[in-house]
Order: structure tokens, then sequence, then C-alpha cells
């Protein structure tokens, strides 16, 4: 076994090489995550099916094709207004399965879990579990449980796994985005991050919101009813919108552009944001996605989503276009433009 | 939200931008000293939309991009011995030391700890008294009484594992200096807003005088910011060399006493180094002598810290208005925001950074002002 | 430097014998230090800095700066139209939020 990595001989060794060893901003979503996914795992693991870095994986097997996907979920604190770890770990699955316009079926669940975590605790967020199935019409029909010493698991890590069955003539992925297409938000952005924050050591403040999260196949199954054709599903997760907009930007290799004034951000959310200097773009959602949508079905689809519960705020916020081909830019409010880039690792408050 | 959202207003914006074009016949340098203003004229494409003749310099505003690399070494070694709870500002664990920054001490096991308020890291010390408690006090003066209230509470309390490693910076010889320099091309300011919340503006009065130079009190949302430079231009197409304050909302003349008060008992002045420009004298504070038992840098002995600055790196000579960063061989290439080599780009109000971001594209069709 | 924002004090009470306060910011709400405001009242706007009241809001002075801003441009709208016009509308298609 090897003791290290000799990065000179590695596929792109720069950019790892300048933080030898992980460092918080490697889970931001941003461009350290970026990286590590581009020149570590995709080079190990090369294969076409995961170079399309899509939300799931899409398979044919025999007779058909399937959407298959795994998530971790290590949020702390474990509870937070509108959820638990558990919630986001089916939801969290469901949902890359529905961004490949999968119908999912089952998932798994991996559990590693702290020393000393209080039973109750864990029974509450398996119930949690089942209940969130349940909403999103889908089993849990295998799992694993490990156990590690006090004072290395943070009480609750969980990984699930998600298959789903993709129908014929669905194909939305990352690289689908084309000049002319309408660019829709499913509704209000931030409600997630936001809430994490308001309850995270150091920060606490009180917010009149609780996480969006919610299992998407429900809308994205109205908006397919409408055209199979949408080119690109991706829900907002880390990074927030910016970080979704930016990758479908890059691997379609087209430009986008939207206007800050459409973006439906609820006021406690820009509240929060100005008080800790946030952007808004670049907080977490957990029941959100963005379309990437052909102009001629534009209009219906949007109007599909709002007929949605979890689409009643969705709304069209700009277009794909040919020019700066990899990079999205905002329309300000007043009038300017700027360039929306990768954030470096996550997001932190800022004083200046 | 109220009075805040109003200063965004687009119509009014525009008005303003009229008004702007309507009264610019030449060229003009303004700078803007406070990193929170650089911050919202890129954020909201401001520079893009005034007329060209306006160049506005992105001044050494940025706490972050100012603070010596020395002190960030400090912050470093303190953070990496065991049993201290280091706390900091989220804008400080990006910025690049000789080596490292916080994010990677706190990779190696240190444990580095975002707060939002100076007082989160006083209750810390109160929690765990087992552990030293460090806070990283940096900022200029409108940051100072928050940190000067956190060693004053300490003290009270008898606190005595809390300890502050300090390294704030003031305004007003930083505009001194910048108008000495033989290479200065500032012709206005655009003073910091809350700085001056916090120490009013008489300090200006001075300036202006000596230097014969509009100083315009400024504020941070588009409406605010884009009044300060009307003001300020509005000055020079006249010749005139005024204080005026465009945030009346937010500052008085004689600022915020109480505060000032608690300045003046828990710091005292004494030169400071910027990164990148070098000592200004009298230009930064420390502990004063009543609360020099907090002080973190005497506290732990942090050793023969040995700094070495990137030779590429050109961040004073940006700061100083005397470089743009698209200027600096090293911009885009060496160093970028992934990469920073200096404070200017790792700081989101930092001007190389601010550069990298939007002006590596201006889009062509979008409506620029016309003169 | 210097992120503040303006917020309106809901509650006045005392920790460690320094006077803290809540403060609403459009829902959000945050413990605020407002030892530097001694004559601040529950119902005033307050500048709020890493945790702390830097200053009162002159609620007067906002509205004077916003009448102001109305009057600038308008002038200018009058005497030279080209030269004050705004700029084209905004892009984008589909249904407007």
């Amino acid at each position: 076994m090897m003791d290290t990595i000799d990065f000179d001989t590695w596929t792109c060794p720069a950019p790892l090489r300048s933080y030898p060893s992980i460092v918080m901003g490697h889970g931001g979503g941003g461009r350290l995550s970026a990286e590590l996914v581009e020149h570590l795992f995709a080079p190990a693991f090369r294969n076409a099916t995961l170079d399309a870095l899509g939300d799931a994986a899409v398979i044919s097997l025999d007779g058909g094709r399937v959407a298959y996907t795994t998530d971790s979920f290590v949020v702390r604190p474990l509870f937070f207004p509108g959820g638990n770890i558990g919630t986001l770990a089916v939801n969290g699955t469901v949902n890359d399965l529905a961004m490949m316009g999968a119908q999912p079926r089952y998932l798994t669940a991996g559990f590693i879990l702290e020393e000393g975590l209080p039973l109750a605790t864990l029974g509450v967020i398996v119930e949690a579990m089942a209940a969130a199935a349940q909403s999103a019409g889908v089993q849990i029909v295998a799992g694993d449980t490990k156990v590690v010493d006090k004072g290395h698991g943070d009480g609750v890590y969980i990984n699930t796994s998600g298959i789903g069955v993709v129908p014929e003539g669905v194909t939305p992925a990352p690289n689908r985005a084309q000049p002319g297409d309408v660019v829709i938000v499913s509704g209000d952005l931030g409600l997630h991050g936001v809430t994490i924050l308001s309850v995270r050591e150091g920060l606490e403040f009180g917010a009149p919101i609780e996480s969006d999260c919610a299992p998407l196949n429900g809308l994205v199954a109205a908006m397919l009813a409408v055209t199979p054709d949408i080119h690109v599903l991706r829900d907002l997760t880390r990074g927030g919108l910016a970080s979704a907009l930016n990758e479908i930007a890059r691997t379609s290799g087209v430009g986008i552009r939207y206007e800050e004034r459409r973006l439906p951000v609820p006021t406690p959310v820009a509240a929060a944001c100005d008080m800790l200097g946030m952007d808004p773009v670049y907080v977490a959602n957990e029941g959100k996605l963005v379309a990437i949508v052909p102009p001629a079905s534009a209009d219906r689809v949007l109007e599909a989503m709002r007929w949605h519960p979890l689409g009643a705020r969705a709304a069209i916020i700009g277009q794909v276009i040919d020019q700066h081909p990899g990079v999205v830019v905002a329309r300000t409010a007043i009038g300017g433009s700027r360039v929306v880039d990768l954030q470096i690792g996550e997001q932190l408050p800022r004083i200046c | 939200m109220k009075y805040l959202d109003e200063f965004r207003n687009p119509e009014l914006a525009e008005r303003l931008f009229a008004d702007i074009r309507a009264i610019t016949t030449r060229p003009w340098a303004i700078m803007e000293v406070c990193g929170g203003q650089t911050h919202s004229i890129i954020r909201n494409g401001i520079d893009q939309l005034l007329p060209p003749e306006i160049e506005l310099i992105h001044g050494p505003g940025c706490p972050v991009c100012v603070t010596p690399l020395e002190v960030i070494d400090k912050a470093l070694a303190i953070a990496a011995q065991p049993g201290v709870i280091f706390c900091s500002f989220g804008d400080m664990l990006r910025v690049p030391g000789s080596g490292k920054d916080l994010f990677r001490v706190k990779s190696e096991g240190g444990d580095v700890r975002i707060v939002y308020s100076p007082l989160d890291a006083v209750k810390l010390a109160g929690a765990n008294p087992d552990r030293e408690v460090v806070f990283f006090g940096i900022g200029f003066e409108t940051t100072a009484p928050a940190n000067a209230m956190a060693v004053y509470q300490a003290d009270r309390l008898g606190l005595r594992n809390f300890s502050m490693l300090v390294s704030h910076v003031l305004v007003p010889p930083a505009i001194s200096a910048l108008m000495e320099s033989p290479t200065n091309r500032v012709q206005a300011f655009l003073a910091a807003g809350h700085v001056c919340s916090v120490m009013g503006y008489w300090e200006y009065e001075p300036l202006v005088a000596r230097y014969h130079v509009p100083i315009v009190v400024t504020g941070f949302e588009p409406l605010d910011v884009l009044e300060g430079v009307r003001r300020a231009v509005a000055q020079l197409e006249t010749g005139r060399a005024e204080l005026e304050n465009a945030y009346p909302r937010a500052v008085r003349r004689e600022g915020n006493v109480p505060a000032q008060k608690m300045l003046a008992d828990v710091f005292e002045v004494t030169d400071r180094a910027w990164r990148g420009i070098g000592v200004i004298p009298q230009s930064g504070w420390r502990l004063s002598e009543r609360y020099r038992a907090y002080d973190a840098e005497s506290r732990f002995d942090v050793g023969a810290i040995r700094t070495q600055e990137s030779p590429l790196c050109h961040s004073g000579e940006v700061l100083q208005g005397l470089l743009k960063p698209t200027q600096c061989p090293a911009f885009g290439k060496e160093c970028t925001p992934r990469t920073p080599l200096g404070a200017t780009m790792v700081s989101s109000e930092g001007a190389c950074a601010a550069y990298y971001q939007y002006g590596r594209f201006i889009p062509a069709d979008l409506p620029l002002a016309r003169p | 430097m210097c992120l503040g924002i303006p917020g309106q004090v809901k509650e006045i009470y005392d920790v460690s014998g320094i006077p803290m306060g809540t403060v609403d910011f459009a829902g959000i709400t945050k413990e605020v230090c407002l030892a530097y405001v001694p004559d601040i009242q529950v119902g005033d706007y307050t500048i709020v800095h890493v945790g702390f009241a830097i200053t009162q809001l002159d609620e007067e002075s906002a509205l004077e700066s916003l009448r102001l801003f109305e009057e600038i441009g308008r002038l200018e709208e009058e005497l030279n139209p080209e030269a004050a016009a705004p700029r084209d509308g905004q892009g984008g298609g589909g249904v407007v939020p």
C-alpha cells in the first residue's frame, strides 16, 4: 500500500499541491470541490459515465435506462428548523435522481454512528427518513450500520444511494444547455443555508424561516409532462444557484446571463445575507432546482411549475447565450453587470 | 429592509448617474478608502456605469488586505498551538501568511473558529476556562469599539484565559501618507462612512485644508456611493476642496462619543506597518498599558517569525493606486483568487480580486454611460 | 471594512452589566450590544456592525436624502433629456414575478 501519493506523477497535481490535506473548503461546492473531483477522483475512476458529471449516472441495463446515484450527509447541527439529517439524506438522493428525469424507486441507507449517540436521537432521524421516503414515493431497501469511537463521528453521518427509472426520450444532462434556452428557478432561494447558519454556534440569530428540504420528483414529473425535452435540470444544493449555473455553463460550453431583479429571494434571506455580508446566490438550498428549457416550451413549463406546490414561486430569471462561454453574468439591480464566479471554498460571513 | 432597500432604488440611481454624466467634463481620479465601498462598487457594477472620465481608485481600505504579514504569521503560529481556541472574523481565514492560511492551520488540527462578534470570543473564554481563547482583533476604527468592549468585558469578568491579537489601523494617517507620496494620483477621497460614524469627521478637516483635496463622507449602498462620487466630482469641477457629509443619516461631525471614550481607554496610538505599503507612523492602535495583559502578542511566545512576502506581489502599489491589477505581471498567472500571492487577491474587496472577477469580461452589448 | 446595516431595536436588556438588545432586520433578529448608543429606545433604528450598534440612524435625515435624490436628475431630465436619458428596459422574456 502506498503511504503517500506522488503528486508530480498524478494527472494534474498543481491545484492539489497547495493544500496537501483536506480543508473545509473542499466540501463547499465551489472551486476546491470541483478540483478534487476533476484532479483526484475522476482520473482515478475514469469512465465515460462518470465523466458526464451529472447529478446521477444514467446507465443502460437490459430493458431500459436507470439513474443511479449516491450522496453523503454530514450536516451540523443534526436537527434544524424544517428537518434533520435524515430528511436531507432521503430528499437529497431522490432529487439527484429526479434531476436526470428519473422516477426514483429505491434507496439504500448507510449509517456511521458515533459511540454514545442516544438511541432516541437516532430514532427521530430514522422516523423522519421513513416519512420522507413515503412522501417521495420511494422505498429504502438496503442499508448498513457502522459505529466509530466517541470523538470521531460528529454524532451521525448518513450515506444514501438511489436508483430510478428514466422514461424514454427524457435526457436532461449538464451539457445540453443551448443558446436561446430559458433559465427557470423553481422558487425562493437561500432558505436552507440561512436556516442552518441561524442555528450555528457563533452566529445564532432569529429567523422566521425553515429549511426548504423537499423531494422534487413530483415537480419534475409535472414539468416533463409539458415536454420531455427539458435540456438541463439541476438541484441547487451547496454553493447555491451560482454554483449550479457555473457548472452548466462550463459543461455545456455556453454563457448564462440572468437578471438579479428576477431572483426570488425572500426578505429574511436577503436580510440575513445583508447582515453577514453574504450573497444569496451562493447560499445552499435543499428543495429547489434550476431548469434550462427550450424557449418554445418555457412559458408552459413555468405555468406547470407554478401549479405545483413546490413551484409556486417559480420564475424565469435569464437565458443561455453563445457569448462568454463558461461564464455566468448577472445584470445588477441598478443596471450594471458582474461576473458570478464559483466561490473558492464555502462562502464565509465577512465584516469588511 | 427599511433604510437599506430605498438606497438601492434603480430609478434614483439612474438620476444620480445622469447628473454625474452631465457635470463631468474632465478626467478625475477619486479614491474610495473603504473596502466595503469597493465591494459595493464591484458588486453593483457601478464603475462600469460611470462616465469613462471618472476613475475610481480602490484604496487600502480593507483591513484584511493591509494586515501586516508578520501579524498574519503570528496569528497562524498562535492558532496552531495546542489548547488554543483561535477566533476570527470570516474575512481573515483565507489570507495567506508566509506559507499558510488559517484554513490550513484548521485542517492540521488547530481549533480555529469563525465568530460574528468579538463578544462571542469572550463567551467562549468564559465557557472554556481550561483553554486559551485568542481573538484576532483586526479592523479600522469601525470595528475597534467592538474589539475594545471585548477586552474591557474580559477584564471585568476576570477572564485571564482571554487575549487579543491586535492589528488596528487608522484612516486619516493613511490619507496623509497617500497625499504625501510623490506618485500620488488621487484628487478626491470618499471617506469611509462607518469609520466616521464612530470617529466623526472633524479629523478630516485639517487634511482638506493641508492638501486642498475634497473629502466626502460616503455610505455604502449604491445611491450613497453615487452621491459621494457626485459631490466629489462637483467639487473637482468647480475647483473646490471641502469636507462634505454625504451620509448624514449615519454620521455626525463629532461621531460616537461613548465609543471614542472606550477607545481612548482600551487603545493607544502606535506606528503600524501596512502590508504592501510599509510603516505609516501613528497609524494604528495597540492595547493601552492598562490592558496590556490581554495582548496575545506578549502572552504567546511566537518565536522568531520569519516573514516571506512573495517577490512577485505588487499589492502595495495596487493599494496606493499606482498600479492597476491588470498591469501586475503576476496577475491572472501566478496570482489568482485560487492561488493568491497577496491579500488584495484574497479579499473580496481587494482590488486584484475585484478586477479578476469582473475585469475579465465586460459585456460589449451592456449599455455603458455616455458623456 | 465596515459592513453595517440598519435594524430596529425591539428589546433592551442587560447581560453581565452591559446593555444589550434584540435588533430586528426585516424579520431576522439578533442580539446586539447597545453600549455605544446609550440614548437609544425601542422602536429606534440603528446601524449594526459585528454585533454592535455603532450609531443611531437619523430617520428624518434618511428621508431627506431620498428626497434630494428625487430632485437630482429631475432637473437634468428637464434641461438635457438626451444626456440624462435612462437606458433601455430590462431584457429576458416570460413572466416577471
